[in-house]
């Protein structure tokens, strides 16, 4: 670890100012990412803008939205109650990242900024239609990932929350990756007021949605409407899973997501 | 085996393990806790190239950095040895093994992805750190060679310059005319290619090592994580860098974990010593975890062909094996030992196979060096053998526990020869083989494999039949084999004038319990209290010259030479009781720690005789010394051989590949238990590693040398959730040459485990209309998949 100057802001207002003033600045969430890369010295940042303080954690309903903030802890959102009531998809997604030191430390907001292309709650965020909100603006959920470890954030720009519109049912299916527990591929599959949604992470260099799969369950919602079809995408390959096994595995998993709420 | 059943604290007691309760409360003392006032830190430049030509290494603007008090390059290094190799192997033509040098810091060429280029020394850690960054190397990177087959190639690339075709040795094992004529004359020829994958070993604490000078003795001291103190200080001080044995200490206090990699000397043990007297300050290095992925010796890395020829009963006539073996870059301390001496000896595991002939190639390649990891040959001879007789049963369509049964070595054969060196003492195979298919209920399989075939998962039962060699020996043996030491195992017994007692163990335990155990041998043959006994082991100082701990070797030599000199103390206390209670020494017998004259009711406690040695005020000094303190040294007749059967059921989910371990029975014969509870521990671990290996674990270069599973992101260590609950017994044949009729435990697991684990899966995916004849390991979800697909 390079040094760097430290900030621990007690609002998100405050955040973004220190983090504007920095020479070559970044956020601080949990840590879980951020902090392995500057040990390793693959990052040096200037200032380190700790988020802890900044009062970004909460999760609420209100009426048909879920919201959960930026700072929210992977376990807080799998044991929240108001989460496993009405979304509980997403209670056991956020339950089945990584270990428990990861889930006590991990945020949402860190999870979704950083956009690890085997990153589970990109699944949720994109399959469940979900707004992320920043100190700026409001961002669609299909347009905040753009690339692997992309997305539309400007430089600087602050997650505070994210909030999910309550969907009339969803499943995540995830096949993890044995040594690091990443998704290889995990699918969300959700019956949403926007219709219905299948979207996919750890296939390819972001999370993104099977347009084929979401028009055949349109006709009929089961398992069985998703026989032969194939989503193409740019797959991801490596010592772990090959284009052709992720590309099956997509299948396999929407099938399971499916058939667990058909 | 039941942990729970046995209250005593001697031998055969399951004593909750002392050193425990430190270890669990993080109040261990590793090398890396020993912080020595004034030491600086040092830090390793390490070649991010496979295979790359030096230039030049410009260190100017390290050396200026702040905080550094040296940078010091293979210039600097010029008159310290190469680090040695501890075992010579020769060709089948009788020429001896290629040696190449192994420089403590490249010389002009690097070999390895971590290959150690420069040594940064400044006060603090950070500031190493930080002019390490700063030390310019100038590589020209070559071509690398990481395939075996490709590296022995005539017009492949060199990791050696003065070595063509990459070839180490060419070795050979049995007789060969005899295994073309069986052959010729078999009914049946079973053919396989096998895969033994490279592991990384993965201790949990990483190597770490601090150089001391005391430049007013002249003493040297280096501690270190090592397995083998004694061994480090004689291949270090003698090799390396000229020390006398007098003028250099070696300690290794705690050691969380080995496996076989700290058996090793590694060069930066020798460097921080070397340094340390250099710059006048001790000296500290700590492996990062990425370090250790490379650096620390890699296991296994065979490729092998392998033929079983059977006759129209079934008996097996003839084996023949033909195996790869990689070296790595460099040659390791034991590395040329373990595809040989401790692979085709092993070859006819628990079967009659009249004749079996072993050829091994050892190679070199621009990869970490490869050398003993938990098993060390062993589960790479007995991968092949038992997978080769599962095929050879699905061919011929013989039961497979069937097949083994027909070929077992019976009691009555014992001793037994084998055609390929070894004599095995004793055994009862065809017991811990019927305990094992009892105990596993083998006969009720086809039951639960319907009922998870209902579940949609394929189900499949794996067996093996493990033969281990534990305690490498006899000395003389080893020695006309090619060893450049000794295999016995030293220990001193010192009795205290209060009677508590002493033991200084040349064995090294490194989370095997020694301390439990070897208390258990020495208070149980004592009669004294469990807790009167200290054992002190890993610092050449205190305890005699001692080989350490590696090959499950421990108790079986460790534990026999405390037996031998426990013997020497009651012969002693003997001789001293006969004086006191005006007896003759012959009339003396020793119960019950009390020296009793045969036949009387006249007595002295042990206490009273140990105080008597050391207060002679009535005492025979006219022919007895004062003093109670004997040392043994036990160099064993032979080899131990535990064996066992393993039996295993695994499901696989059809869509996905993925396997789960769905039950796990283990029937070892390990001789006499000292403590059942620490044994079936051991046994758990070897569990661990066997199925780490079989499902999870692989270590996985690119063509040009780079290492993709260098972080737990992509080498899958296995953790509880991926073991099922294990279920263990025991058999016991009492090993006939030893004085505790032990055998050793430590490795057994992590040999057994990993054909049956691949034979389960291949008869799960055989039997669920996938024929295939065998997967290499590990067995992937994707390359269960896979080979789905294909068949
Ligand atoms: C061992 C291990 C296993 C894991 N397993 C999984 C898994 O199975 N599935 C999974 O999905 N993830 C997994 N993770 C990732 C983990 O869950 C975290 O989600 C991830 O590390 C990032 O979250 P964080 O809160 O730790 O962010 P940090 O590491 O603190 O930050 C990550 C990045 O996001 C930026 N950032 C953080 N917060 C904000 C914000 N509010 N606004 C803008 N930018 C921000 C930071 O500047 C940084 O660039 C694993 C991690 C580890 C270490």
């Amino acid at each position: 670890m390079y040094d760097f100057n430290y900030h621990r802001p007690a609002s998100a207002t405050d955040a973004a100012a220190a983090r504007k003033a920095a020479a070559d600045g970044v956020y601080l969430a949990g840590g879980m990412t951020l902090l392995p890369t500057l040990k390793q010295r693959l990052a040096r940042n200037s200032d380190v803008v700790d988020l802890a303080a900044a009062g970004l954690a909460g999760i609420g309903r209100d009426g048909g939205t879920i919201t959960i903030g930026a700072m929210s802890t992977h376990d807080s959102v799998a044991t929240s109650s108001e989460v496993q009531s009405a979304i509980p998809a997403l209670a056991a997604l956020a339950g089945g990242i990584g270990d428990p030191q990861v889930r006590n430390r991990g945020t949402i907001g860190g999870s979704i900024a950083n956009a690890d292309p085997a990153a589970d709650y990109p699944a949720a965020v994109l399959g469940l239609n979900a707004t992320v909100h920043t100190d700026r603006r409001d961002i669609k959920a299909g347009d905040f990932f753009t690339g692997m470890f992309e997305t539309a954030l400007d430089d600087g720009e602050l997650i505070t929350k994210v909030t999910f519109p309550v969907p009339a049912a969803a499943a995540y299916a995830k096949f993890a990756n044995l040594a690091s527990r990443y998704a290889i591929v995990g699918v969300m599959a959700a019956k949403t007021g926007d219709g219905i949604r299948v979207a996919v992470t750890g296939a390819a260099g972001n999370a993104f949605r099977a347009t084929a799969m979401e028009q055949a369950l349109a006709g009929d919602f089961s398992a069985a409407a998703l026989d032969g079809i194939s989503v193409d995408a740019d797959y991801n390959s490596d010592i772990h899973a090959s284009a052709e096994y992720r590309r099956h595995l997509v299948g396999v998993m929407a099938k399971r997501a499916v058939g667990e709420i058909a | 085996m039941n942990a729970n059943t046995t209250t005593t604290s001697g031998i055969g007691g399951s004593v909750r393990r002392r050193e425990d309760s430190r270890f669990l409360q993080g109040r261990g003392r590793y090398t890396d806790d020993i912080n020595i006032a004034g030491q600086a830190y040092a830090v390793f430049v390490r070649s991010p190239h496979a295979h790359a030509r030096i230039n030049g290494i410009d260190t100017a603007a390290a050396t200026a950095a702040e905080g550094v008090v040296a940078v010091f390059t293979a210039e600097h290094t010029k008159d310290i040895g190469g680090v040695p190799t501890g075992w010579q192997v020769h060709s089948k033509d009788g020429e001896p093994m290629a040696e190449p040098k192994h420089p403590v810091l490249a010389e002009g060429m690097a070999r390895h992805v971590g290959d150690p280029v420069a040594m940064v020394i400044a006060a603090t850690r950070r500031q190493a750190r930080d002019a390490a960054e700063l030390v310019a190397v100038d590589y020209d990177p070559q071509p690398a060679v990481v395939d075996m087959k490709a590296a022995l190639a005539a017009d492949s690339t060199k990791v050696h310059a003065d070595l063509p075709g990459n070839l180490c040795y060419d070795w050979e094992l049995g007789d060969k005319a005899a295994v073309d004529e069986a052959f010729a004359g078999a009914a049946h020829v079973t053919k396989l290619d096998l895969v033994n994958n490279r592991l990384i070993p993965n201790a949990v604490e990483p190597r770490c090592a601090i150089g001391d000078f005391d430049s007013v003795s002249g003493e040297h001291t280096l501690y270190t994580t090592s397995q083998n103190p004694h061994v480090i200080r004689l291949l270090m001080g003698a090799f390396v860098l000229s020390i006398p044995e007098h003028k250099l200490r070696v300690v290794a206090p705690d050691v969380g974990g080995g496996f076989g990699s700290k058996i090793f000397h590694y060069a930066e043990e020798a460097l921080v010593t070397w340094a340390a007297a250099q710059v006048k300050k001790p000296v500290k290095w700590t492996a990062e975890r990425s370090e250790s992925f490379m650096s620390d010796a890699h296991g296994r890395d065979h490729v092998t062909h392998a033929e079983l020829a059977l006759d129209a009963d079934g008996k097996f006539l003839a084996l023949r094996c033909s195996t790869l073996a990689n070296m790595g870059a460099y040659l390791s301390t034991f590395a040329p030992c373990i595809p040989t001496y401790l692979h085709g000896t092993l070859l006819a595991g628990q079967y009659v196979t009249p004749a079996i002939y072993c050829e091994v190639k050892a190679v070199f390649t621009n990869t970490v060096p490869v050398d003993a990891y938990r098993g060390a040959g062993r589960p790479e001879a007995t991968f092949i053998l038992e997978r080769i007789v599962d095929q050879a049963a699905a061919e011929t369509g013989v039961d497979p526990a069937e097949l083994r049964r027909r070929n077992l070595i019976k009691p009555e054969q014992f001793p037994y020869q084998t055609p390929v060196a070894l004599q095995y003492d004793t055994g009862n195979y065809e017991a811990t083989l019927d305990q094992a298919l009892k105990a596993a209920d083998y006969a009720g399989f086809e039951s639960r494999r319907k009922q998870s075939a209902a579940a949609g998962k394929l189900r499949g039962v794996g067996l093996s039949c493990y033969i281990e060699a534990c305690g490498i020996a006899p000395s003389n043996v080893v020695g006309s084999l090619g060893a450049r030491a000794g295999l016995y195992e030293a220990a001193t017994i010192r009795v205290n004038p209060t009677g508590s007692v002493v033991v200084l163990t040349g064995s090294h335990a490194h989370g095997q319990g020694h301390e439990t155990t070897f208390a258990q041998v020495v208070s149980d043959m004592l009669g004294i209290d469990y807790d009167a006994v200290e054992i002190v082991h890993g610092d050449t100082a205190k305890v005699p010259f001692g080989m350490g701990t590696y090959g499950s070797r421990s108790i079986a030599v460790g534990g026999a030479a405390i037996a031998k000199a426990v013997d020497k103390i009651i012969a002693k206390g003997k001789k001293i009781a006969a004086h006191l209670l005006e007896a003759g020494e012959g009339d003396i017998v020793f119960e019950n720690g009390a020296f009793k004259v045969a036949g009387t009711d006249r007595e002295k406690s042990f206490g009273d005789i140990a105080l008597t040695a050391y207060v002679p005020h009535q005492y025979p000094l006219e022919s007895l010394e004062p003093g109670l303190e004997e040392t043994a040294f036990y160099d064993p007749a032979n080899f131990t051989y535990p064996a066992g059967t393993y039996v295993c059921e695994v499901e696989v989910d059809p869509d996905t590949g993925r396997v789960t371990v769905a039950s796990f029975h283990a029937s070892d014969d390990f001789g006499n238990l000292i403590n059942p509870m620490i044994v079936e521990g051991q046994v758990h671990g070897g569990l661990a590693q066997g199925i780490g290996q079989a499902l999870l674990e692989n270590c996985v270069y690119d063509a040009d040398g780079q290492l993709l599973s260098g972080s737990y992101m992509d080498y899958c260590m296995p953790r509880a959730d991926d073991l099922p609950s294990f279920q263990v017994d025991t058999t016991v044949t009492a090993c006939t040459h030893n004085p505790l009729g032990v055998k050793g435990c430590g490795e057994a697991g992590a040999i057994g485990a990993p054909p049956a684990l691949i034979n389960a899966v291949v008869n799960a995916l055989n039997g669920g209309g996938h024929p295939i004849a065998h997967l290499d390991m590990p067995a992937t979800p994707q390359k269960v998949w896979a080979a789905m697909q294909s068949n």
